[in-house]
């Protein structure tokens, strides 16, 4: 790649990052204009990401990878790090995922925040979050990493918490902050052991040193990098926090909470790929944490009422996918790309769709309150239903090549692992089908829970079709949910594509046929597609929830994670810093102030001795002459 | 040198005397009874003096110190007040007994010094003496010590004027004029002050000096009418004896009043004088 | 008999002295004290001075003299002023400096 190609690369975190300082700066005054700006910084960073890409295209496999250094960042005793930029497979396809959705849903915005005084403000962080999440995937070593880590963090706390005149979004926001630290924990210990044993950061110098070190370090490493990426992705243990950032403005659960920003868990752990090839104890604890939490967030799903949390608990199932593929070698990285990829098209394309559905229904969230809006709502229901059989995985649409590809990968290997980690995959595919056609048809399917025809009390509403600013992106995005996947699958495009970053991988045959295990995926997401049917559109859906058993129940409350989370760290938490301040109180304030009183009292007492009798001043005296001649004496000894 | 024998008898007579003394400055009451014990210590010190070969020092002990200094004493004494007695309770806690720790201790540990010391031989001052005493000290005083005499000198002048200016009273406000005296006089009486003088000594038939009281209308002796200065000595004369003296003689007279007049017995507990009717 | 016996009466009447100071609370008693230790300290330097065979002695003790003298007169001017001020000689009764 040219220098003067590569050289652009700064460009793209510099750009949006522009375009927030812009909007920041030039405050109230840009209210009018300033969101054309953010859409037009977003653009012109894709048009970047997409010369790159074209220049990257046309070089042979073996030149496709290149590290751009602007400068030398720090340089502290041993450790040197760079303001560096890879360019490579891996980065460019994160790049123009980010730019690309990114762009649409900044469009979708200008119409979305039409009537909110703050849409300035809010492009302002939306391109903050592009700058940070492209300096994320763009960094070639791993505290530029980080910074682009914490940079989507902060921009996510801040959109989270948009509208703060509402305290509950402002919580929401705080608590995705808080439980992301706990993961940035994780990989800030990563990058002390990486230091500690490699002396670099930098990916070039850890990936060639990686199989040096021991099989303790390496596997360290792995499960830190783990636990950062439960953080940001939303995995077990570290999950409760995606529910509640739902109550930001959907075009942000939309870029970052779907198609991005949770992705970045699974980049970290694709670009370190090196050091977990090292570390197999790691990668079974990732199958493990990706299996259990794509069961979990399958289950939730399936009893969320609010249609934005019952999408958020899917994004966690499918990125549990991408974990269990991540962790099953250099033959899932790739499958485990394909799927972020052609999952932030058709995920972004259904929250949108969401956003749609809520603009027509004056913002309420409630699927019960939804039904039959397919006539009123026709592209929104076209463009959310291409999504729907996306995610599910029906032939020919995209997720059926991601997802498919997944669950055989899941299949190979040997002992126990292949048939747990396989069937937990088949078994998610069918819940999904479940919960996903459920969420359609409560929609979209059925009667009209929200008119007057339906009941007394249940609020009139007059939904119509959204305006062309946000119908367009959605089509668009059906359109890539459609033929990405085959596009992408052909021919093992992407998995070549992608091979100089995560190394060519082993094709073991899986242990049960190929055939067997597509059949088999595509009848239970048959089975859960018509049990969703059969339950919410052609029966009447009660319009609050109704008794349902402890499973439900339970799944309801999002299987008690907020309790869990409070039983065991949040209230042991509180105790030991409210012991600690108790503590700090009583010994150590109470030891500081009791001896400054006590210095206090003694002066007290010592001023008792100015009586004013100067008779008392000559007994002073007179003690002190003698203490000296007896020193003088005793220590002249016999000197005369 | 040697120590003769005469001054070992001199000081083993002087020495205790003079430790009884000082010990009496510490138990007496009356400030004019300390005086004198210190008048005593210091006359003793001059002989002390003059049998350790300084003469000269000796003279100037008595001159200064005891004619000059001892006197100043006395002198403010009189001013302050001779009946300014302590109460030898003491008001300071444990003040008493401080003060004598310490002052014992003081004592042990500087004895304690000098007997560990060890001193030269004595050398005596016959050599230095040999052009007299005065002259000797003269001599090292001029050449030596010029400097420090004249600032001693500046001292005593600077002395002088202190003494003066610390003295010094001003009026603070305008001279009182007679009738203001008056005035305030007449003021102060619910205090218990009296406008008139003070009533006279009294006059006896054998007797009329300034120690004998006057008598009251009711026959009772007036205490103001005898100096405040002789009350407090105890040298006032009890007016029952010098009535009763009156009365003995004229009971004698009217008996036999032939005999001579005998004269008056002393006057109980006084020196007062004792002689026939003036 | 030897001539350290008259540096023992001075050291005892020094510290008879000093405990003068200590107990007396008539302010001229207090200072008669003081004198007292002052011509304890001239007995100690003339018998030095004998010791010695050195006039130097007899020489500080007449310095010693001119100089208690001095302080003699101002100490007792100032006893007079307090007394007029205050009407007492009394030592205890100049406590204005307690805290």
């Amino acid at each position: 790649m040219t220098t003067q190609t590569l050289s652009l690369a700064p460009w793209l975190v510099a750009t949006p990052l522009l375009g927030a300082a812009l909007l920041l700066l030039v405050g109230r005054r840009s209210d009018r204009w300033g969101h054309w700006i953010g859409v037009l910084a977003s653009t012109a960073t894709f048009v970047i990401g997409l010369v790159i890409l074209l220049a990257m295209l046309a070089l042979p496999a073996e030149e496709r990878t290149a590290d751009h250094v602007v400068t030398t960042w720090l340089d502290a005793g041993g450790l040197s790090v760079d303001l560096g930029f890879r360019v490579d497979p891996l980065s460019m396809t994160f790049v123009m995922l980010v730019t690309f959705v990114g762009t649409l849903i900044h469009v979708y915005s200008v119409a979305y925040m039409s009537h909110d005084r703050d849409r300035r403000r809010f492009f302002a962080y939306l391109n903050l979050f592009v700058a940070a999440m492209l300096l994320l995937v763009l960094a070639d070593n791993y505290l530029l990493l980080f910074v682009g880590w914490e940079g989507v963090g902060l921009a996510s706390y801040l959109l989270i918490g948009f509208w703060d005149h509402r305290l509950p979004n402002a919580v929401a926001g705080k608590k995705a902050f808080l439980m992301n630290r706990v993961g940035d924990m994780g990989l800030i210990v990563a990058m002390m052991l990486m230091v500690a044993t490699f002396g670099t950061l930098s990916f070039a110098g850890v990936h060639e040193a990686a199989s040096g070190a021991s099989q303790g370090t390496t596997t360290a490493i792995g499960l830190m990098l783990l636990l950062a990426a439960c953080g940001k992705s939303a995995q077990l243990p570290l999950q409760a926090w995606l529910g509640d950032a739902m109550a930001g403005p959907t075009p942000v659960s939309a870029l970052i909470h779907a198609a991005t920003m949770v992705t970045a868990g699974v980049y970290l752990l694709v670009r370190s790929g090196p050091i977990l090839e090292v570390a197999p104890d790691a990668q079974l604890v990732i199958a493990i944490v990706g299996t259990l939490t794509l069961l979990f967030g399958a289950i939730v799903g399936c009893a969320k009422d609010d249609i934005k949390k019952a999408l958020a608990a899917s994004t966690m199932s499918q990125i549990g996918y991408m974990m269990l593929a991540a962790g099953l070698g250099p033959v899932g990285y790739a499958f485990a790309i394909f799927h972020l990829v052609t999952h932030g098209f058709f995920k972004a394309g259904l929250f949108l769709g969401a956003g749609s559905v809520m603009h027509a229904m004056d913002d309420d969230v409630d699927m019960r309150r939804f039904g039959g809006l397919a006539r009123l709502l026709p592209v929104t229901a076209i463009t959310m239903g291409l999504g729907w059989l996306a995610i599910l995985g029906v032939p020919p649409f995209s997720g059926f090549y991601s997802k498919d590809k997944i669950i055989e990968t899941a299949f190979v290997g040997e002992g126990w692992q292949p048939w747990v980690f396989g069937f937990a995959a088949l078994l998610g595919a069918g819940i999904t089908a479940y919960y996903m056609s459920r969420l359609v048809f409560m929609t979209f399917a059925g009667r009209r829970r929200w008119s007057g025809e339906s009941g007394g009390d249940l609020p009139e509403r007059h939904p119509h079709e959204s305006p062309a600013l946000m119908t367009w992106p959605m089509i668009i995005l059906a359109v890539g949910s459609v033929g990405l996947g085959f596009f992408l699958n052909a021919g093992d495009r992407l998995v070549h594509w992608l091979e100089p970053v995560t190394g060519h991988g082993e094709h073991h045959e899986p242990v049960l046929a190929v055939p067997v295990i597509m059949t088999l995926t595509l009848v239970l997401v048959v089975v859960g597609a018509a049990l969703a049917f059969w339950q919410y559109a052609t029966r009447p859906v009660p319009t609050e929830p109704p008794a349902a058993p402890a499973l439900v129940r339970a799944a309801r409350v999002d299987l008690h994670q907020d309790d869990v989370n409070e039983t065991f760290v949040m209230l042991p938490g509180q105790y030991l810093t409210r012991s600690m301040v108790f503590a700090d109180r009583t010994a150590v304030d109470a030891g500081w102030l009791g001896l400054a009183g006590g210095i206090g009292r003694l002066g007290s007492w010592l001023r008792g001795m100015q009586s004013g009798y100067a008779r008392q001043y000559a007994a002073i005296t007179l003690g002190g002459l003698g203490v000296i001649v007896l020193v003088v004496w005793l220590v002249s000894g016999t000197a005369s | 040198m040697t120590v003769s024998g005469g001054e070992t008898v001199l000081f083993w007579v002087i020495a205790p005397l003079m430790v009884i003394a000082a010990s009496g400055l510490l138990v007496v009451r009356r400030a004019v009874h300390a005086a004198v014990c210190v008048v005593f210590v210091m006359i003793s010190l001059a002989v002390l003096y003059v049998a350790q070969e300084a003469p000269f020092l000796g003279a100037v002990q008595v001159v200064v110190y005891t004619g000059a200094v001892m006197m100043l004493f006395l002198f403010v004494l009189m001013l302050v007040g001779v009946d300014s007695a302590d109460s030898l309770t003491e008001t300071i806690r444990g003040q008493r007994w401080i003060g004598l720790l310490l002052g014992l201790g003081l004592a042990v540990v500087l004895c304690g010094v000098v007997a560990s010391a060890t001193f030269r031989q004595p050398v005596g001052l016959a050599e230095a003496n040999a052009v007299t005493n005065p002259v000797a000290l003269a001599r090292v005083l001029m050449e030596h010590y010029v400097v420090a005499m004249e600032v001693v000198g500046i001292l005593l002048v600077t002395a002088a004027l202190a003494g003066l200016v610390l003295t010094h009273r001003r009026r603070l406000g305008a001279k009182p004029s007679q009738k203001a005296l008056a005035e305030a006089k007449v003021a102060e009486l619910p205090t218990g002050r009296t406008l008139t003088p003070l009533p006279a000594p009294g006059v006896y038939a054998q007797h009329n000096a300034m120690d004998a009281p006057a008598l009251d209308p009711e026959g009772r002796p007036i205490e103001k009418s005898v100096s405040r200065v002789l009350r407090i000595r105890g040298q006032e004369r009890s007016a029952t004896e010098l009535l009763t003296a009156e009365e003995t003689l004229v009971r004698r007279e009217l008996e036999r009043p032939d005999d001579p007049v005998p004269s008056v017995g002393p006057a109980s507990g006084t020196d007062g004088d004792g002689g026939g009717a003036r | 008999m030897e001539l350290t016996n008259y540096l023992y009466l001075a050291v005892i009447l020094f510290a008879l002295g000093a405990t003068t100071v200590l107990l007396r609370r008539n302010a001229i008693v207090v200072f008669m004290g003081i004198e007292l230790m002052l011509n304890a300290t001239n007995l100690a330097l003339v018998t030095f001075a004998r010791m010695h065979g050195d006039i130097t002695g007899q020489v500080l003790a007449f310095f010693v003299m001119v100089v208690a003298a001095a302080e003699v007169v101002v100490g007792l001017a100032i006893i007079v002023t307090i007394f007029r001020a205050r009407r007492s000689a009394s030592v205890d009764d100049a406590n204005l400096l307690k805290s």
